[in-house]
């Protein structure tokens, strides 16, 4: 991933405790295979129609613990999969976290109670930043931990790998 | 200062001293995904250019969310696993042979290994005196082709138990009561380390539910220390030889310490839609049930199908209520079986279905109509985790699974034990 890049799009706002069986519920367990169509579903269970109205670049925005259940990496990669640009809470369970590093999502913590439905943002991932044009704020975002950001220049985990012949980190 | 157990285990798979804070590069020893999370594993796998798994011994795939499979895909899901396992070496524990977790502690996680899965629960091994950890498909990917991974040593909260048990309260009691306290981002990050008194009564299947549900806190590890209660049931599996050691320091770096009188506790439910949820059963209104679940890797062990026998013997499940029960492990299956377990179980009504998950992620095998009430001993309540978002789900111990069931709503355990 460029961490250059700067990211724009049009909140979508979730509460607290957004788990992985709200974001890849557990009933399409037989499209994991079939991401592109378990991509369809994604957090179905916490906004049906999410998926419909969801457009490339467009941010998933939550509140406390996003993130929290099961490890399935199926849940950050359908995110990605729908076209979000990049997930901001509050905070984020631990393996989410580290699942969307590893799939390449950027996931952002930050004080997302300035950021309402619907709201226009941009985000500056290198500095730190995100605009909130509606409102006409900056708000700041925690830099992700240095191994993090090797890992996801590198192209994520396996890209990591490949590059370096194993760890480097 | 002295060192918290993982920072002593990891410290030790790192080949460095450690402390809480620090980013390692470690050799784990035992690795594995379930059905779910294998398939994108072995892609990722396949994906950086290796053929072979690192360790073949102790790298284990598990055909236990969806088995028996209910659908084609997920048989064409099941046969990558078997196919890559055959062609790799590593090792398939195929269905009917239980729930990865349970089937990591009958056969493969030992005392200060460094156990990591991709299954959040893989913490359940860390009641073995483990540092075992879930995540997800492609870090495992690398786990399996190379043996080791990257890890944030964690901080640690000390987790006292003391005080005397009372009768009919159970493991599943305490570690609910602890989730509603500490929250279920509480421990995120960190480690739970439980020590205190009361360990010396506590079973390994009591230790097992109670390291399970770390996860729960938002807890990276549950790791327990190991004595003679860890030696005797890795006796009881023919495990002896990998019994090790694992002692807390009294001086080591908490972050926190929490002091937990069990005495005090009554019987928990956690209510929908979150584990943290909690409230003491004897201040929950009346709840209607349609369906009561007992098994899983939290509560489907041979002393949780006991429980449940010797309160259903001889009794009915209430009219309009499905009890499934799911022995946690094939070991279990049979165990209950030669002791009339399971005829009491089936004898009252109870529908017992193959090891493995059964119902619990909502693939097969109990998925809830609209609206519907379950009880369940699993270890998650997340809306839409059995199958149906709008569903309601109660999560408790196997007694009051048990005792609710004849009744038909949420019921004490205390006015039948
Ligand atoms: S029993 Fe439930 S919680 Fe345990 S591994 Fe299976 S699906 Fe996950």
């Amino acid at each position: 991933m460029e961490m250059s890049k700067k990211l724009a799009g049009k909140s979508f706002k979730f509460g607290d405790d957004i788990s992985t069986d709200l974001i890849a519920p557990g009933r399409y367990f037989h499209l994991r295979s079939n991401l592109p169509e378990l991509a369809k579903h994604v957090l179905e269970d916490a906004d049906p129609e999410f998926a419909k109205k969801v457009k490339p670049g467009d941010f998933v925005v939550g509140g406390r613990n996003f993130g929290l259940g099961s490890s399935r990496e199926h849940a950050p990669t359908i995110i990605k999969l729908a076209g979000v640009g990049a997930v901001l809470a509050k905070s984020f369970a631990r393996i989410f976290y580290r699942n969307c590093i590893n799939v390449g999502l950027p996931a952002l913590k930050c004080d997302t109670d300035k950021i309402d439905e619907g709201d226009i943002l941009e985000i500056d991932l290198k500095g730190g930043e995100i605009f909130n044009k509606d409102k006409n704020i900056k708000i700041k975002f925690n830099p992700l931990p240095e191994v993090m950001i090797k890992i996801l220049s590198d192209g994520g985990l396996t890209g990591h790998i490949k590059k370096n012949e194993g760890f480097n980190l | 200062m002295g060192k918290t157990i993982s920072e002593k285990i990891i410290g030790k798979h790192a080949g460095k001293e450690v402390k809480a804070g620090d980013i390692v590069v470690v050799d784990v020893d035992v690795v594995m995904a379930q059905d779910g999370t294998g398939p994108l594993a072995v892609d990722q796998i396949k994906n950086m250019g290796f053929k072979k798994v690192k360790n073949p011994d102790k790298s284990i795939f598990f055909i236990d969310h969806a088995a028996p499979s209910p659908r084609k895909e997920l048989s064409n899901s099941h046969m990558v696993l078997r196919n890559f396992a055959n062609k790799s070496g590593a090792k398939i524990s195929d269905v009917g042979e239980g729930v990865c977790h349970q089937r990591l502690i009958e056969d493969y996680s030992c005392p200060g290994d460094i156990v990591i899965g991709a299954d959040s629960h893989t913490c359940t091994s860390g009641a073995l005196g483990a540092f075992a950890t879930g995540m997800g498909s492609t870090d495992i990917a690398v786990g399996f082709a190379m043996a080791k991974t990257w890890l944030m040593v964690p901080e640690t909260i000390k987790i006292n138990l003391g005080g005397k048990l009372p009768k009919v309260v159970f493991a599943k009691d305490i570690i609910i009561s602890l989730i509603g306290k500490i929250t279920s981002d509480g421990a995120t990050y960190k480690a739970l380390e439980f020590g205190g008194p009361l360990l010396a009564n506590l079973t390994m299947d009591d230790r097992f539910t109670i390291s399970n549900m770390a996860v729960e806190a938002g807890a990276k590890t549950g790791i327990f220390p190991t004595d003679n209660i860890t030696k005797d049931y890795l006796a009881s599996q023919n495990r002896s030889d990998c019994f090790k050691e694992i002692s807390t320091e009294e001086d080591a770096d908490y972050k926190d310490i929490i002091n937990m009188d069990c005495g005090k506790l009554e019987p928990m439910i956690s209510a929908p839609h979150t584990v943290d949820n909690t409230i003491k059963i004897s201040e929950l209104e009346k709840v209607e049930l349609n369906q009561v679940f007992i098994g899983t890797c939290t509560n489907g062990r041979l002393s949780d199908l006991k429980i449940a026998a010797e309160i259903l013997k001889g009794k009915k499940v209430a009219k309009g209520v499905r009890l499934i029960v799911v022995p946690a492990s094939k070991k279990i299956y049979t165990e209950a079986i030669k002791e009339g377990i399971i005829t009491d179980l089936v004898e009252s009504g109870a529908a017992v279905m193959a090891p493995g998950c059964g119902p619990c992620v909502g693939v097969h095998e109990g998925a809830l109509g609209d609206g519907e009430v379950c009880l369940s001993t699993q270890n998650r309540n997340f809306k839409g985790r059995m199958g149906n978002p709008d569903s309601f789900i109660y999560l408790a111990s196997p007694a009051t699974a048990a005792w609710s069931a004849i009744k038909g709503y949420i019921s004490d355990p205390r006015e039948v034990l």
